[in-house]
């Protein structure tokens, strides 16, 4: 092409058509954003308007049954909240003790760099593989059998490296002054940890731990794996109380307890053929992505606010 | 305290015996954040420990040349066939589908964000798409099933109940968050003076992307790409609830079909003894649709340094 022979006209059609595909492209991006926001819109509305015959008290203290009208979330909601609590107690120490030994203490040498590439590998491993570990591991090896602490041990391990990945992105924002502070007045390695380090990490590292929380109360697949059953129609005992002739439940006795939890209510009533179940999946699933939305959305918040409030 | 005295002579091994207390603690302390950090290695050596000694039980009873060329899938039947290829094939055509939608539909987004959108067009759309990657995998079954294939069916009539196209399409849907945080973040990467010299020879803003910031960026693009890829084949509840659960060695997308992550749902649904041909089968599917993540990894690995841009 020889620019000289263009004339003013040309150059002025040849930018016209430059901003046209620029345009073109721009809406093809808002496009593309639109039908995300869309199918969220659409998903949440459609199991209001379907579910919300089901949107009773009732519904949250009955336990499932084979009418649809008469069955309930109860043993769904208490499961989901008890495999968290396991979730939790598992993968947030062992989490945040991983972030804190790879950041603050782990040596450049090829011991660390396994660990790094390990972290980054198992986060692509498929949730399900999870699920066989757990069955091959905890169900028959340890013999915790279909239980809460199965549950809760094996949701540990999928969210655990969302949590170390946090817990480093917080710890590696704070600046090296307060290391070198905390040292010249005398504190050990792990005191500038334990004082410093992970108190001024802690919106980050409470971050990734909601966000992995979230993610851990949707998992259907490793749950189903380990054999989690559908139909439960009793809750875990409670601490302290009786729960057959003179025999009173220990503290940790609702650990081994079977189980059900929300997602795999929904599933069984999505695939059962009578229509009447579905409104109840879509009951149950609005509450479970109320549950997920409120936690990613403080999450997002926190981050944002974090994002303002620190200036070092 | 005043120091050079006699009788500050107990105090100070005192010190010196703190001293080494606290060494002895900053040990143990280290100690144990290093054995917090071994676990994941020890979940790797778990995973695959668990799939291959269960896998070799497997393989004893079952010979990988029949696993790898026959053509069904019966593994609970009395005239057993362990064809692998039919779970394989209902896991490729899925996940081709999805990502025939997401990897175009991320990227489109992922250049729109970092080339185009403003800051405030941003501060919205990021928490959008994160919301929309944390839709639990159940509830998009649910929406697969019961509203997209419907709607489906409205264009394609003979579109069965269960298809893999709608799941495919669904799970698509799930993907494109992951591509187009990772791929934006690739692109912002690029450094500001790239973009300014494509100006100042007078690209337009399309030009620069698509000619100057893709091709710098096109090595975080695969990694995106192929962490799409392992969820696509490990993606499972979408697909037990909307595709069917009927082993069938289909490339048409039209049709249901299992994939390797549903089979395994529906053994863990029933009731399977410990040991059992049909509890070590599913630690043969396990096994393969492992191998077939990391092939793909490999895959992703080697493009990643092959098209690698240092500035």
């Amino acid at each position: 092409m020889q620019p000289t022979s263009l004339t003013t006209e040309q150059i002025r059609a040849l930018i016209a058509k430059g901003k046209l595909k620029d345009a073109i492209f721009k809406a093809m991006g808002i496009f593309c954003l639109a039908v995300a926001l869309l199918v969220i819109v659409l998903l949440v509305s459609d199991m209001v308007a379907k579910g919300s015959e089901r949107f009773t008290l009732d519904f949250f203290l009955n336990f499932a049954s084979r009418r649809a009208t008469q069955a309930g979330i109860l043993s769904a909601w208490v499961g989901s909240l008890l495999v968290m609590l396991v979730t939790a107690l598992a993968a947030v120490p062992l989490g945040v003790a991983a972030g804190v030994y790879l950041e603050e203490y782990a040596k450049r040498n090829w011991l660390t760099e396994i660990i790094e590439i390990n972290i980054t590998n198992l986060a692509a491993v498929p949730s399900i593989v999870y699920g066989l570990l757990a069955l091959g591991i905890f169900v028959y090896t340890f013999g915790f059998g279909q239980s809460i602490l199965s549950a809760g041990l094996t949701l540990a391990l999928l969210i655990l490296p969302i949590i170390i990945v946090s817990t480093r992105e917080a710890i590696r924002a704070i600046p090296a002054m307060i290391r070198e502070g905390s040292m010249a007045v005398g504190a050990t390695r792990w005191q500038t940890c334990r004082y410093h380090i992970i108190p001024y990490a802690m919106p980050g590292i409470l971050t990734g731990v909601i966000i992995g929380l979230a993610r851990a109360i949707g998992e259907t697949a490793p749950i189903i794996t380990i054999g989690a059953l559908t139909f439960i129609a009793f809750l875990p005992p409670v601490p302290f109380t009786e729960v057959s002739e003179g025999v009173n439940a220990g503290l940790f006795d609702w650990v081994m307890s079977p189980f059900t939890v929300m997602p795999i209510q929904i599933f069984n009533w999505t695939s059962r053929p009578d229509p009447a179940f579905e409104v109840n999946a879509a009951a149950a699933g609005f509450v479970l992505m109320a549950m997920v939305l409120t936690m990613n959305g403080i999450a997002i918040y926190l981050r944002y606010k974090m994002r303002k409030n620190i200036k070092w | 305290m005043s120091a050079n005295t006699p009788t500050d002579l107990p105090v100070v091994s005192d010190r010196l015996a703190k001293n080494a207390m606290r060494h002895a603690s900053e040990r143990v302390i280290e100690a144990l954040l290093f054995s917090a950090a071994a676990v994941s290695v020890l979940t790797t050596i778990g995973i695959v420990y668990v799939l291959v000694s269960e896998s070799i039980h497997f393989f004893q009873n079952v010979s990988i040349v029949d696993f790898l060329t026959d053509t069904q899938w019966t593994p609970l039947f009395d005239d057993a066939h362990f064809g692998i290829m039919v779970l394989v094939s209902g896991t490729l055509v899925s996940s081709a589908v999805a990502l025939t939608l997401a990897i175009p539909m991320g990227t489109i987004i992922a250049i729109y964000l970092s080339e185009f959108a403003n800051g405030k067009v941003r501060e919205v759309a990021k928490p959008i798409l994160e919301l929309l990657g944390g839709i639990p995998t159940i509830v998009f079954g649910y929406f697969a099933l019961l509203m997209v294939t419907p709607l489906l069916q409205k264009i394609f009539p003979e579109l069965p109940g269960f298809s893999l196209l709608s799941a495919g399409l669904v799970m698509g849907i799930m993907i494109v968050p992951y591509i187009a945080s990772l791929s934006e973040d690739a692109m912002r990467a690029v450094p500001m003076s790239l973009r300014e010299g494509s100006y100042a020879m007078g690209s337009t803003r399309l030009h620069t992307a698509l000619h100057v910031v893709v091709p710098a960026a096109f090595s975080g693009l695969a990694a995106s790409y192929i962490l799409a890829i392992s969820r696509a084949v490990g993606e499972t509840m979408i697909l037990a609830v909307a595709a069917g659960m009927q082993p069938n060695l289909t490339w048409n997308p039209m049709e249901p079909a299992a994939t390797i992550t549903s089979f395994i749902v529906q053994v863990a649904l029933g009731d399977l003894p410990h040991g059992s041909i049909g509890y070590q089968t599913i630690f043969a599917a396990g096994l393969t649709l492992i191998l077939i993540t990391l092939a793909f990894n490999i895959l992703g690995q080697w493009l990643r340094r092959r098209f690698r841009e240092n500035y």
